[in-house]
């Protein structure tokens, strides 16, 4: 149905907009900047922190211009001295119960809330302070996130994106009125309850109630002792993320200025998840070539297919509390993440002459999931930690400005080797479809011993950012070896962001669909919309950062996992081949079955 | 199967497995038993496929929905403005002295819980005080104590 056109007056301004177009939008049509802090361009119309309301002429009271639709005739005004007052009272009732010890506060200068206080030169004194008489609870039992319930003003966009966005629903409101407060489970802490550690909520927090648990000083205590060896390996999303937080604009890779930094800031190695990447889709790829033999021909039962990739922490701990039937059907690869922690302290160490012992690895990246795996006690495979501490793309930029680092004044410089190659198809790990796409460039290629049949090597169909992706390819003229599967069509699947998942799974339980392979992504956009990325994200800004990402693909001179010769150099060295009995030691894994809450 | 499963199956026969099921469900709960406890809360949310947090928020928005351990006998005085004037706090020291606990807690032998409660609509003739769903209208402190005392000797 056509929409019909609006007309109406803003500070004295005609605009015509569609129908159902909010007052905040038109206005924002007309660039006059409404303040916000409940609404959210990812999430649903909230109208609870009413610092966004606005004059209508003729209405008694103000109205919320965020969930206020258009309607013909209306005149607002968004800066009457009538809107100014009630902002300014109402900004200063949400800092009577805000706990404003903002110089030690972990967003300081990044809080919502702050830049309103300042740009409203609010009075604290007009209410009573209502912080010192509450009881709250700091939960930091999380090894990924920290929420500090006296800064919250329950604003529920992390309710929101826990509910709605991820479909995880760790986080309600609890109780009412002066009581209210966001709360999981029994007021459970976060990291014994269904929480995946994703970090949306953290992404979305526009206060510090909800931050990731940083370790950047933990970090520089390594990199100053000089009796360890601090080895760092950076994620394929942080690399056109990470100039957000530094000054530049969406969409700029800036994958050579930050090894730059990462080398001035004093890490002794320089190294890239890329590369335990493509190790991925080598292990990945054998595995589920090895599984669709032993179902297709040795007619084995008990193989569970679909497989689904592994590389999303917080899409293990969904599924390992949400569908937990289906965790034989994960694929038993560790993360790249986790991939590389095992080396760091085997392989690469050996290559040193570093004693295990004596290495510190440190993982950049865009996620705070990363921080709870690197945690998993099943992550010691080295004989050690295999990771160590995990930093997202915010805390690498918070070191980098601690250090006095001009960013955008830095030379492109290169990752240390061995462990710093990678492929095209490793760094679009980074956005949703990526892993599928990287996979399908392997997989066909062993088995056809050809190309896949795109045009320059992209899989169109599985990029972009719709919730549900699907693509068959079919297999033909295969290798004598793989002639069980000529002229089988290898169904795949792609889901991102938790509530996609959600379906989708629940599509694959029922029986109702069949595929051979599935993606799935934690975070909207995958990695790229990852929780410890910049803030904001958000939709526009993640399509930036996704064709960063394919950007950064094509300018690659290897764009087929395969064809790293640093992969070939490991297997050749030290593992022997993909899934080989020491490939399962160091480099898969197993799940756990979780309560449903 | 436990007692609370036998609840959730009777009012999800009644009302269905939607979400306006859980109303019903945690009424009933809190009416047999007094209140719910985390297991009982996690049983209704995985029956009706709810997030367990979204089932604890909406218990804890209902003063009525008890979530921790509560009396065989709950009394609630009005704490609102009528009653106060006309002498809640004196009800409440009281049933304090009688029941030998403060405002807010229950007896050891699990019979009795005092607690306080928003307006009952009975503002004409406070103060007024709530055992389980008896209202007892103005109350005096020798009134209260006998109406009490009634309940101890059951």
């Amino acid at each position: 149905m056509a929409k019909y056109n609006v007309n109406l007056k803003i500070n004295n301004i005609p605009i015509t907009v569609e129908e159902g177009t909010t007052v905040l939008e038109a206005a924002r049509k007309l660039n006059f900047r409404i303040p916000t802090l409940c609404q959210h361009p990812d999430l649903c119309v909230a109208g609870n922190c009413r610092v966004c309301v606005v004059e209508q002429k003729g209405a008694k009271t103000l109205v919320a211009s965020c969930a206020m639709p258009v309607s013909e005739g209306m005149e607002i005004f968004t800066n009457s001295e009538k809107v100014r007052t009630a902002r300014k009272h109402i900004i200063e009732l949400l800092l009577s119960e805000h706990n404003t010890e903002c110089t030690s506060c972990y967003k300081n200068g990044k809080c919502e809330l702050q830049s309103l206080a300042n740009e409203y030169l609010v009075n604290e004194k007009d209410f009573i302070k209502l912080v010192y008489d509450k009881k709250y609870t700091i939960d930091d039992f999380s090894p990924s996130i920290i929420k500090d319930d006296s800064k919250c003003i329950r604003c529920q966009r992390c309710v929101r994106t826990c509910t709605s966005m991820q479909y995880v629903s760790a986080l309600a409101v609890a109780y009412k009125g002066e009581h209210q407060k966001i709360s999981t489970f029994f007021e459970k802490p976060m990291n014994s309850v269904v929480c995946t550690n994703c970090g949306q909520c953290v992404n979305r927090c526009p206060t510090g109630a909800l931050v990731e648990k940083n370790y950047i000083d933990q970090v520089w205590d390594a990199i100053n002792d000089p009796e360890v060896h601090v080895v760092c390996q950076t994620a394929p999303a942080v690399r056109v993320g990470l100039g957000e937080d530094l000054g530049l604009t969406p969409g700029n890779r800036v994958t050579g200025k930050m090894v730059a930094a990462l080398k001035r800031l004093g890490f002794d190695s320089v190294l890239d998840t890329d590369f335990t990447a493509d190790l991925t889709i080598l292990e990945e790829g054998t595995e589920l070539l090895t599984r669709l033999k032993k179902a297709l021909v040795e007619k084995d039962e008990t193989i569970a297919l679909p497989m689904m990739t592994s590389c999303s922490p917080g899409w293990i701990k969904f599924i390992e509390h949400k569908f937990s039937n289906l965790l034989p059907n994960l694929s038993t690869c560790k993360s790249p993440q986790q991939m590389f922690g095992a080396l760091a302290k085997t392989f690469y160490a050996q290559k040193k002459g570093w004693r295990a012992d004596k290495v510190v690895s440190v993982s950049i990246m865009p996620c705070t999931a990363k921080k709870y795996e690197a945690n998993r006690p099943e992550m010691r495979d080295s004989g050690f930690k295999d990771v160590d501490y995990v930093l997202t793309t915010r805390e690498l930029a918070m070191m980098i400005r601690q250090a006095g680092i001009n960013f955008d004044e830095l030379p492109e410089e290169k990752y240390d080797s061995i462990m710093g190659t990678s492929s095209g198809a490793a760094v679009i790990f980074g956005a949703t479809g990526g892993v599928m796409e990287a996979a399908l460039r392997t997989a066909y290629e062993i088995v056809t011993g050809r190309e896949v049949p795109f045009k320059n090597l992209d899989i169109i169909p599985v990029r972009g950012f719709d919730g549900i992706k699907e693509t068959t390819i079919k297999l033909e003229n295969c290798k004598p070896e793989w002639g069980f599967l000529e002229g089988a069509e290898l169904k795949c699947a792609i889901a991102h962001g938790l509530a996609n998942a959600n379906k989708l799974m629940s599509a694959v339980a029922n029986g109702t669909v069949s595929y051979h392979f599935i993606e799935i992504m934690a975070c909207p956009g995958g990695c790229l919309g990852g929780g410890g990325q910049p803030i904001p994200t958000n939709e526009e800004i993640r399509r930036k950062r996704m064709e960063a990402i394919y950007e950064e693909d094509a300018n690659m001179p290897i764009r087929k996992s395969h064809e790293n010769p640093e992969i070939l150099q490991l297997y050749e060295e030290f593992l022997g081949k993909p899934n080989s009995h020491k490939a399962h030691e160091l480099l898969h894994t197993h799940y756990t079955k979780r309560k449903r809450y | 199967m436990t007692d609370v499963n036998l609840i959730i199956n009777e009012q999800i026969e009644k009302y269905g497995r939607e979400r306006q099921a859980l109303m019903p469900i945690l009424q009933k709960i809190v009416a047999d038993k007094n209140y719910i406890t985390e297991d009982e809360l996690a049983l209704v949310a995985e029956a009706l496929d709810l997030s367990a947090a979204d089932v604890y928020g909406t218990a804890t928005f209902y003063t009525f929905l008890d979530v921790v351990p509560r009396g065989k006998y709950v009394i609630r005085v009005c704490k609102t403005i009528s009653c106060h004037m006309s002498g809640k706090d004196e009800i409440i020291k009281t049933l304090e002295k009688t029941l030998g606990i403060k405002l807010g807690e229950t007896t050891p032998d699990r019979k009795f819980t005092l607690l306080q409660a928003n307006c009952m609509g009975w503002c004409h003739k406070g103060p007024v005080m709530l055992i389980n769903d008896e209202v007892y209208p103005e109350l005096t402190p020798e009134k209260a104590i006998a109406i009490v005392q009634e309940y101890i000797a059951k």
